[in-house]
């Protein structure tokens, strides 16, 4: 397919599009999924056609639309109303009253067990209302297994702007002015990385989408590979053309087996269409997406340990530098970026840099995806701009804490990050403020836990998961994550001694100074962050003599 | 070649930039200790007791894989560097089962060089008395895995001079181990060419040749790096 070829199908598909009038979204994210979506999607069917509305209702499955302990959840489109727990049973009433009487179904709407007055239009609702959808835009909304449905929303148009419109300079000028940073965790510029790699000369470069998403109670990147494939392959593209890599590289962790189907079903999709390939579009840039798989090791996430896996060594890191900026992949200059910043990337180019910078805060520009966790009402996937309050995310969108209870703490960035207590409630959601609490804003998990949680014992889990999950090499995590772990444990059982206790803090500061890479250095943030806050639970714990 | 200066604890050398802190350091008599590091085979960075601290750095920086830059100011004596080093061999000692006494490296070991050059009168954690297997189904070797602390030096070393990649690392965090093959028991290796390379680049007592009593191992590290150095100067 050449460059008019792709106005011309988009047009198509969009005129088709129109032909129906209602358009209902059935959320097939993995969390809906688990709770029976897939029953309702094919009941669904059966029952438009029972009905004879299959001329005028279009029913598809879509990625994830947001509060997933309410699923299976299921959307109308354009009225934008969505209903929450809808089964094989009550789906009939919810399609004669919003199909036939023309009415919402006010016992199913989204929330109606927990709001005294749920709302119609979705986008009114408190969860959603404070949401910007960056990241996530057009995931809920369009059928993930359809390169069509993610043309009509304007597809690939990035893609096809930054090859014919655009000089690799252009691109990576305008992903530096968008000032955002890389959402796996550690916060690099990415325009910056994006320049690195483009300075090295090399008669192979490639780009590598990481896609290991490991942290305990996080789950963007799998809800965006899952809701939205073409987006994340489509940005991958659009950093070959910048950098000047002709092949890419997903790697999916291996227990994410939809978001490894949909993301090759992408791949696929793709190529047959050209947009992927040869000469992309009857231009010179030619650009390759491969699928590799993780075995469930969460050191792979760490770079230098996922390049390894992909050449198809032992997962383990290597000292930095040398940075995959100058030798990564095969010893090739190598891109690798978080699947979330690549789904920002299509629309940075779409909308350009400084757009995207008016979002967020001075240093934070842009949107973060938080997975909301733990003892939350709303648990679920969210999309807020940096610098939005841990308030509004807990207490205004996630609607607050489970059961009425109190709040006690927040942890971000999962086994790698720390927990916020509630007098830092009011804290702004950028990397800065969440690094000066002793968090991280990691990858965006966000876990909550009310006064019932033992934060020594949240501290052990987490330093359990470090333990359980370090690769070996270096000795600080090999064997300090264990002694932590014993000796976190040993308080937890009123076992310890104040000399277990500066033992354990001694450790705690050597194990994050000296490990060989990312995951043992920040293996001791829970541990230090739950000690900064909620020291007198550690105290409390430790036996007064010896 | 144009030589750089670097400034070592305080005093200025004339240095190669090709070169790694680790070279420059040893060539200039300034010590740095050292377990996963082995002449000739490539470095890792693996065993923490190499790091230094660069001026303008905010992390400890491995001396092994580091190269020098023009005018980088490296210290390598500081008390915090001390107090890791210390902490680093106690976390070695900790971790497997070390007995020197009964030992056949007793006397030549290097972990036990390295106990004594920083100091470790006891260990302050407690050991965690795994248990692990000794293999001695070669019929000229012993793989002790209650010794082996991990440097992968046997591992490299087969691989990278040997050329038979019998030995590599399986399992994760303290549950480590090297493995001979898909682990299968040493004698029944397909890959081992009995060549010995492994026991001689090992620190500790955890490959040795059997018909060896308590203090009597004689192992010869530099000998692979004058391999390989030899090698170099053929090709």
């Amino acid at each position: 397919m050449i460059r008019h070829e792709l106005q011309a199908l988009t047009g198509k598909v969009r005129e088709k599009q129109q032909q129906y009038k209602h358009r209902i979204c059935v959320c097939c994210g993995a969390s809906c999924i688990s709770s029976g979506s897939e029953e309702v999607l094919n009941k669904l069917n059966e029952e438009i056609k029972a009905r004879g509305l299959e001329e005028t209702v279009e029913v598809i499955p879509t990625g994830c639309m947001g509060p997933c302990n309410q699923g299976p959840l299921v959307k109308y489109l354009p009225e934008n109303t969505i209903y929450q727990k809808v089964d094989c049973e009550n789906l009939q009433r919810v399609v004669q009253s919003q199909l036939i009487d023309k009415k919402p179904l006010e016992d199913l709407l989204l929330f109606a067990d927990s709001r005294e007055k749920p709302f119609v239009d979705a986008a009114e609702d408190p969860f959603f209302k404070r949401q910007q959808k960056i990241a996530l835009k057009d995931c809920g909304d369009i059928n993930p297994d359809s390169i069509e449905d993610y043309l009509a929303v304007g597809g690939y148009q990035a893609l096809d702007k930054a090859i014919f419109l655009m000089s690799p300079e252009e691109v990576i000028s305008e992903v530096k002015q968008s000032r955002i940073r890389g959402r796996g965790g550690a916060g690099y510029p990415t325009g910056l990385k994006w320049e690195t790699v483009y300075k090295y000369v090399s008669d192979q470069k490639y780009v590598i989408c990481n896609g290991d998403e490991g942290d305990p109670g996080a789950f963007m990147d799998r809800s965006v590979l899952e809701g939205n494939p073409h987006r994340v392959l489509e940005s991958m593209a659009i950093a070959g053309y910048a950098i000047g890599a002709s092949k890419g590289y997903a790697y999916i962790r291996g227990e994410y087996p939809l978001a490894i189907k949909r993301f090759e079903q992408a791949i696929k999709q793709a190529g047959k269409l050209g947009l992927l390939g040869k000469n992309i579009l009857g231009s010179n840039f030619s650009f390759d997406v491969e699928v590799r798989i993780g075995a469930g090791a969460f050191v792979c996430g760490e770079e230098t340990a996922l390049i390894a896996s992909i050449e198809g060594k032992r997962g383990t890191p290597k000292p930095r530098p040398p940075f995959p900026a100058e030798s990564g992949l095969w010893g090739k200059p190598t891109l690798i970026n978080n699947v979330e910043t690549f789904a920002a990337i299509a629309p940075i180019i779409l909308n350009g840099g400084e757009w995207y910078s008016e979002t967020g805060t001075a240093k934070s520009a842009g949107t973060k995806v938080f997975a909301l966790a733990g003892k939350i009402n709303y648990s679920g996937l969210i999309e807020v701009p940096m610098g939005t309050s841990l308030r509004e995310i807990v207490f205004d969108i996630g609607g607050g804490i489970q059961h009425g209870a109190e709040f006690k703490a927040a942890q971000t960035g999962g086994p790698s990050g720390g927990c916020i207590p509630a007098e830092h409630l009011d804290v702004k959601m950028d990397y800065e403020s969440l690094m000066s609490l002793g968090s991280i804003m990691g990858s965006g998990g966000l876990i909550v836990m009310d006064k019932s949680s033992d934060m020594v014992d949240v501290a052990r889990y987490f330093m359990e998961f470090c333990m359980d999950e370090s690769c070996g090499k270096c000795i600080p995590c090999r064997v300090g994550t264990k002694m932590m772990h014993d000796l976190i444990q040993k308080i937890g059982e009123r076992k310890a001694t104040r000399i277990d206790l500066d033992r354990l803090e001694e450790l705690a500061v050597y194990v994050k100074e000296t490990s060989l890479c990312g995951l043992g250095a920040s293996a001791p943030n829970p541990l230090l962050s739950t000690l900064r806050h909620f020291r007198e639970e550690y105290e409390s714990k430790i036996q007064q003599e010896g | 070649m144009n030589k750089i200066t670097v400034i070592i604890n305080e005093k200025k050398f004339e240095v190669d930039p090709h070169k790694t802190i680790l070279e420059v350091c040893r060539e200039n008599e300034v010590e740095i200790l050292t377990m996963c590091h082995l002449k000739g085979i490539v470095d890792i960075g693996a065993c923490r007791l190499c790091l230094v601290e660069i001026e303008g750095m905010n992390k400890l920086i491995p001396a092994c894989t580091t190269k020098v830059a023009a005018n980088m100011v490296i210290r390598t004596d500081t008390e915090k560097l001390k107090k890791y080093q210390r902490i680093t061999t106690e976390l070695f000692y900790a971790e497997r089962n070390h007995v020197c006494a009964v030992c056949v490296s007793n006397g030549k070991c290097e972990l036990q060089n390295l106990g004594y050059k920083v100091g470790v009168d006891n260990i302050r954690y407690p050991h965690l008395f795994p248990q692990c297997e000794v293999d001695t189904s070669h019929p000229w070797y012993v793989m002790d895995h209650n010794r082996c602390i991990m440097c992968t030096r046997c591992v490299r070393v087969c691989n990278e001079v040997e050329g038979a990649h019998n030995w590599d690392v399986m399992n994760r965090g303290h549950q480590v181990r090297i493995i001979s093959d898909f682990n299968t028991p040493w004698g029944e290796s397909t890959t081992c060419t009995s060549c010995g390379k492994c026991l001689h680049a090992c620190p500790t007592g955890a490959i040795w040749p059997k018909a060896i009593v308590q203090g009597q191992l004689e192992k010869n590290p530099v000998m692979i790096t004058e391999l390989i150095e030899r090698r170099k100067m053929k090709l």
